[in-house]
């Protein structure tokens, strides 16, 4: 697979390691009353959808971002790369 | 028809004439007792036991593609019981011990092969956590034996002892490990089974639950409804896509696993041989192919092939142990669909809908389970309590905190 890394273009996917859903984000604030079954949803469940899956890419043998990679898991073939921290100040978060 | 020796005598004598096909193609009835969802070896050997074992009348096996078709006909066949933490090794030994007795009980050559298998280790440190794990397997009633580095060379001289970054300084035996043919594994069952009486209606694809007021009656499928006691799910790497139609989210991700075969050799290899620093596992089917595998590919798929740089990985795996590999020529590969859990260990559970049950999460290492899993599931669908081995593969044991993680790698299932 090719990832087309929005500040270095094409890159191989072996330069990069895999963390997983990229709702891992979104991390739920711990101050909430029903904190605990927040994060444990957070932490331990997954949608695991057979198509398009949004999912955190972390460029390890390269410039060291992290990012969202929308990629169909039927076929490998990815649609849109972006950087996480471009997603992350999107949700509303301060970085 | 009973198999035995006089009966391939005979048959020979008359042209092979008289064998039939081991299992009927029956329509789906509109109802069942029990229905299980995937005819895979877990699902087969789930049937199987329930009609022999438990007595259990009124089944069927709903399976979208063929039997066989899954990853029971896909893995490299390596049984074993050499786990380490006490939710998973007696549970292991256990169907160690169905396996060394399968063939004479369901009358079905799965040419169960107890060949050994080889943990090599290449540190004083791992030495330790052998040790220990050894420990751990002997107290659950199975075998285990350190093998120094001499006594290897004596065995096994053709590995790479010398290895200046990785040397061979010994490795963990356990000699009743081995083989077992993976999809006379899935025809066993299944003949088993439908002498029995379970209905097994291949090209059924599952598309939904019957779901109401908490209560599962039946299912969906593309050969029209079918209502049913218990619903057993049983579909390994698709267990996210059919748990999501009754609404449940599973601490699960799909991944591909790859394996290799190379042309046809010469007997080289006695057992099974894996590398202790990078993810490598052989062996060599009777056939004469070494069959080997290493690591996942590492991301969420369900299209059943993996890419190039795992291949590199598990072939450089091959070359540090034992260099005469990269002289054999590779045959084939394949994929096939991981059903991977957060901590690396399956389930066996009821969920909270009524009459909806769940086995899965098997990761990379199911086949040697089929056994024992279709014998405690069988035990929860025919008692609705947990088989006293299966007490701890619980759906709610994250939240509970109770994980069972070989590895202790934490919630990242790519790395187990
Ligand atoms: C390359 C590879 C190597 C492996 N090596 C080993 C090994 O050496 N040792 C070991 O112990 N394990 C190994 N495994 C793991 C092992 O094969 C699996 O964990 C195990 O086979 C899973 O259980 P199963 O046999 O029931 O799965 P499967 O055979 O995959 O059965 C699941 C079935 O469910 C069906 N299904 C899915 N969705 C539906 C639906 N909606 N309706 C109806 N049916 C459905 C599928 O078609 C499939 O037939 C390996 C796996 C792979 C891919």
């Amino acid at each position: 697979m090719i990832i087309d890394h929005p500040l270095l273009g094409p890159r191989d996917a072996a330069e990069f390691t895999y963390l997983g859903d990229a709702t891992l984000i979104n991390r739920p604030d711990p101050a909430a009353p029903d904190a605990a079954d927040g994060f444990y949803e957070y932490l331990y469940l997954r949608d695991n959808p057979a198509g398009e899956h949004n999912e955190l890419w972390y460029h390890e043998q390269g410039d060291r971002a992290w990012l969202v990679v929308s990629r169909n898991t039927l076929t490998h073939e990815i649609t849109k790369v972006e950087l996480a921290r471009d997603v992350a100040l999107r949700l509303g978060r301060d970085r | 028809m009973r198999y035995s020796a006089l009966k391939v005598f005979t048959q020979g004598l008359t042209g092979n004439k008289g064998w039939k096909p081991v299992w009927r193609e029956p329509d789906p009835k509109p109802q069942y007792n029990v229905i299980i969802i995937g005819g895979g070896g877990h699902g087969l050997a789930t049937a199987y036991y329930l009609a022999k074992e438990f007595g259990i009348q009124s089944i069927a096996v709903l399976e979208k593609g063929w039997i066989g078709s899954g990853n029971i006909g896909r893995n490299t066949t390596i049984v074993r019981s050499n786990y380490l933490l006490p939710g998973n090794q007696p549970f292991y030994e256990m169907s160690m011990k169905l396996w060394e007795n399968l063939e004479q009980d369901f009358n079905y050559n799965a040419m169960v092969s107890q060949r050994s298998i080889l943990n090599l280790f290449h540190s004083d440190s791992q030495r330790d956590a052998f040790v220990r794990r050894a420990n751990a397997m002997m107290l659950s009633g199975a075998d285990a034996e350190l093998a120094s580095a001499e006594d290897l060379r004596r065995e096994l001289p053709f590995l790479d002892f010398d290895n200046a970054r990785f040397p061979i300084k010994g490795g963990l035996f356990q000699r009743r490990g081995g083989t077992v043919r993976h999809d006379a594994v899935a025809w066993g069952y299944a003949r088993g089974a439908d002498l029995r009486g379970v209905d097994i209606i291949q090209n059924c694809e599952v598309t939904g639950f019957d779901i109401k007021d908490g209560v599962c009656t039946g299912v969906q499928t593309t050969k029209g409804a079918i209502k049913a006691g218990k619903v057993a799910v049983c579909v390994a790497g698709s267990s996210s896509r059919v748990m999501a139609k009754a609404g449940i989210r599973l601490p699960i991700e799909s991944h591909v696993l790859q394996a290799f075969v190379t042309e046809g050799l010469k007997p080289v290899l006695p057992g099974v041989i894996t590398f202790g620093v990078g993810h490598f596992y052989v062996s060599q089917s009777d056939k004469g192919g070494l069959v080997f595998g290493g690591n996942i590919d590492g991301y969420n798929t369900y299209a059943q092939r993996g890419n190039l740089p795992v291949v590199e990985d598990v072939a450089e795996g091959g070359m540090a142990i034992m260099p005469m590999i990269g002289r054999a020529r590779l045959l084939r590969s394949w994929g096939g669909l991981m059903d991977m859990s957060m901590d690396g260990s399956p389930f066996i559970d009821k969920t909270h809908i009524s009459g909806l049950y769940f086995n899965g999460g098997w990761c990379y290492g199911g086949f040697k389970a089929t056994p024992a899993s279709g014998m405690c599931y069988a035990h929860l669908l025919a008692r609705d309590v947990p088989h006293p081995h299966a007490t701890a593969f619980r759906l709610d044991r994250f939240k509970r905190g109770y994980l069972i993680d070989e590895k202790g790698q934490g919630a990242q299932p790519n790395l187990h």
